[in-house]
């Protein structure tokens, strides 16, 4: 028997890590202190070769990748901007889920020539728009989208939709569907190939998990 | 360019100070000696090259790795190399004239637009060795066995893996499948990325009959110990002989290369297309948990040669050195120390140095006005004792 190799697994932040942590605990991962009262970025749990990393969701593919850790939890918007290179991307797990939309101000009407789009996602952005046949023009911003069509930054804005509140609070509403977006389990090519027996029944528990979560 | 930042190097592009280029010098030799005593010739491919000579097989990615230039002398676009590997299967087909196995090694820089992956620079030094002229496994077990002993020699011998798969299987599965190459390569992009939940959906839309669907979806789960095998036999029970050959060559390959490396972790991902585009058999990748990417890679290319008029078969493997030298480092950083001589043009004392510096040993000496700055860099020193100059300690 070979010995336990240390295994990290990066969680994002947020919203994501509270639906994230039952479906670890499914796999029998539990941290060993309550990760929302505490300031620290690393965690152990209940098993000596696991811990737990908690970042920004941003940043998940960027350590899984670099292998600065195995495998990690981030939604598939942030995958998607980031093109998923050298990520393995094994698990939807259902949870945090939205939409990725276009928007615009409410009765806008179709833009003349180049269009100016506002969005974190600018990679997402300029492949959707060039699949849609247009060319456009991005404005990268990091937060506040649906300011940038009120301010006159941009004609439309590419982002996260849960229940369209804060689009319609300003003046917005959503107008072209991009892709459906829950968090998903990834987890790092080096990592798979070097730790995959013990990688694999996490994900075959945590896969378990999300099942009976479905049916209830 | 402010005079502040004029010392800056570009993104990505790295050069070695004292400490690590000893390193990279000292595993460069000990490398082509090794590849020497297993019989392969080095050759020495220039710098630069046509644009097109340097693409072979090697598909769109390698064309926007390339740095391209315009020859001043012909107009024509000229491409700094990204990988000597295409270089080394031209002189094989075309300047040398071997019929039969023919062994070729070589270390050189290369320059990439864009380093590999994030833990990579742009100015990598490639070292290599390729075996043409053999299609049997046994070249592709002798280039595997030497990639081993590459690593043993730089040092890395502890908890290597050994990453296996046959592009033979993807290949056979398409072509079973009869799809296009619009959805054959939507299907390998997600296979690539193991991209299980989207392959889901992709296979939901996809119009074919249930057996092969089942055989789409289970290629990308097709990774993990020996075990995989044989389940792959299991999975692809009545499929093509392409597939099922190729499941039997790895089969084949894994028990020679655990006989003679027991110590080296097996693996198996059936779906791995890496260098799809000019791998023709077997792929291959080694890796060490001190490091986050794969530390060599290569595999079997036998088509290479056509472009330059002769295919052969191939198979190969290639690393970075200043990687390997890298880890290294961070298992014993070394550097070396001398003997310190002092200012004088003593004849006896030019005789002692010249002596010295015949066996090898390093001695420096001291300018007039130089105070030596690092003490710690010499070990010894010469001092004069009655007629004799002798070595003492420092």
């Amino acid at each position: 028997m070979m010995k336990k190799q240390q295994l990290t697994i990066a969680l994002s932040k947020g919203r994501i890590l509270e639906e994230t942590l039952p479906l670890l605990e499914a796999a029998n991962i539990i941290p060993a202190e309550n990760i929302f009262k505490s300031r620290k970025l690393i965690f152990d749990t209940n098993h000596d070769n696991i811990k737990f990393v908690v970042i920004r969701a941003t940043d998940v593919p960027t350590y899984v990748e670099y292998g600065g850790a195995d495998m990690g939890i981030a939604g598939k918007d942030v995958l998607m901007e980031h093109g998923g290179k050298g990520l393995y991307e094994q698990l939807d797990l259902e949870i945090a889920k939205c939409k990725l939309m276009v928007a615009g101000l409410t009765g806008a009407a179709p833009v003349e020539g180049r269009m100016r789009i506002a969005t974190k996602f600018v990679n997402i952005a300029r492949q959707y728009f060039a699949q849609q046949g247009c060319q456009v023009d991005l404005v990268k911003l990091y937060g506040a989208m649906e300011l940038a069509p009120i301010m006159g930054l941009a004609d439309r804005i590419v982002d996260i939709v849960d229940t369209g509140n804060t689009l319609r609070a300003n003046g917005l509403e959503p107008m072209d569907f991009i892709a459906n977006i829950s968090s998903r389990l990834v987890v790092g090519e080096p990592a798979m190939k070097m730790k995959y027996r013990q990688i694999q029944p996490i994900i075959d528990m945590m896969s378990d998990a999300v099942v009976k979560r479905r049916e209830g | 360019m402010a005079l502040a930042d004029r010392w800056l190097l570009p993104d990505g592009v790295k050069e070695m100070l004292p400490s690590s280029a000893r390193q990279v010098e000292a595993l460069r030799r000990k490398l082509l000696d090794l590849y020497d005593s297993w019989g392969y010739d080095l050759v020495m491919p220039p710098l630069m090259e046509h644009f097109e000579s340097l693409l072979t097989g090697g598909g769109k990615d390698l064309e926007l790795n390339t740095f391209k230039l315009v020859d001043q002398l012909t107009g024509r676009t000229l491409g700094i190399r990204a990988d000597i590997t295409p270089q080394v299967a031209r002189i094989d087909a075309h300047r040398m004239h071997v019929e039969g196995a023919n062994r070729l090694c070589y270390c050189g820089s290369v320059l990439h637009t864009r380093s590999a992956n994030m833990l990579a620079s742009r100015n990598p030094l490639q070292v290599g060795a390729e075996l043409y002229g053999h299609a049997g496994i046994e070249s592709d077990i002798e280039v595997i066995s030497l990639m081993l002993e590459t690593l043993y020699a730089s040092g890395l011998q502890d908890e290597l893996t050994l990453d296996l798969g046959h592009v033979g299987i993807f290949q056979g599965l398409i072509a079973e499948a009869g799809l296009d190459s619009a959805v054959a390569g939507q299907y390998m992009e997600l296979l690539q990325r193991k991209a299980l939940p989207e392959l889901a959906e992709f296979l939901s839309v996809l119009e074919a009959d249930e057996h092969l669907i089942g055989l789409l979806a289970a290629l990308p789960k097709l990774n993990g110990g020996l075990e995989v095998l044989a389940k792959a036999r299991d999975v692809f029970a009545g499929s093509s002989d392409s597939i099922l050959d190729a499941v039997a060559y790895l089969e084949q390959l894994a028990s020679m290369i655990k006989q003679r490396y027991p110590a080296v972790d097996l693996y198996f991902d059936l779906g791995e297309l890496r260098g799809y585009n000019y791998h023709t058999g077997v792929v291959f990748s080694a890796l060490t948990p001190v490091f986050g990417q794969a530390i060599a890679k290569g595999g079997r290319y036998d088509a290479i040669g056509k472009d330059f008029g002769r295919a052969r078969p191939a198979t190969g493997f290639s690393a970075d050195l200043k990687t390997l030298a890298y880890l290294i480092a961070n298992v014993n950083g070394s550097t070396r120390r001398g003997v310190l001589a002092p200012e004088s043009d003593d004849a006896q004392l030019m005789r002692k140095i010249a002596d010295l510096r015949s066996h090898g040993m390093r001695v420096v000496q001291q300018l007039p006005g130089d105070t030596v700055a690092d003490v710690s860099t010499y070990s010894q020193k010469l001092v004069k004792q009655g007629e004799e100059w002798v070595i003492t300690a420092l």
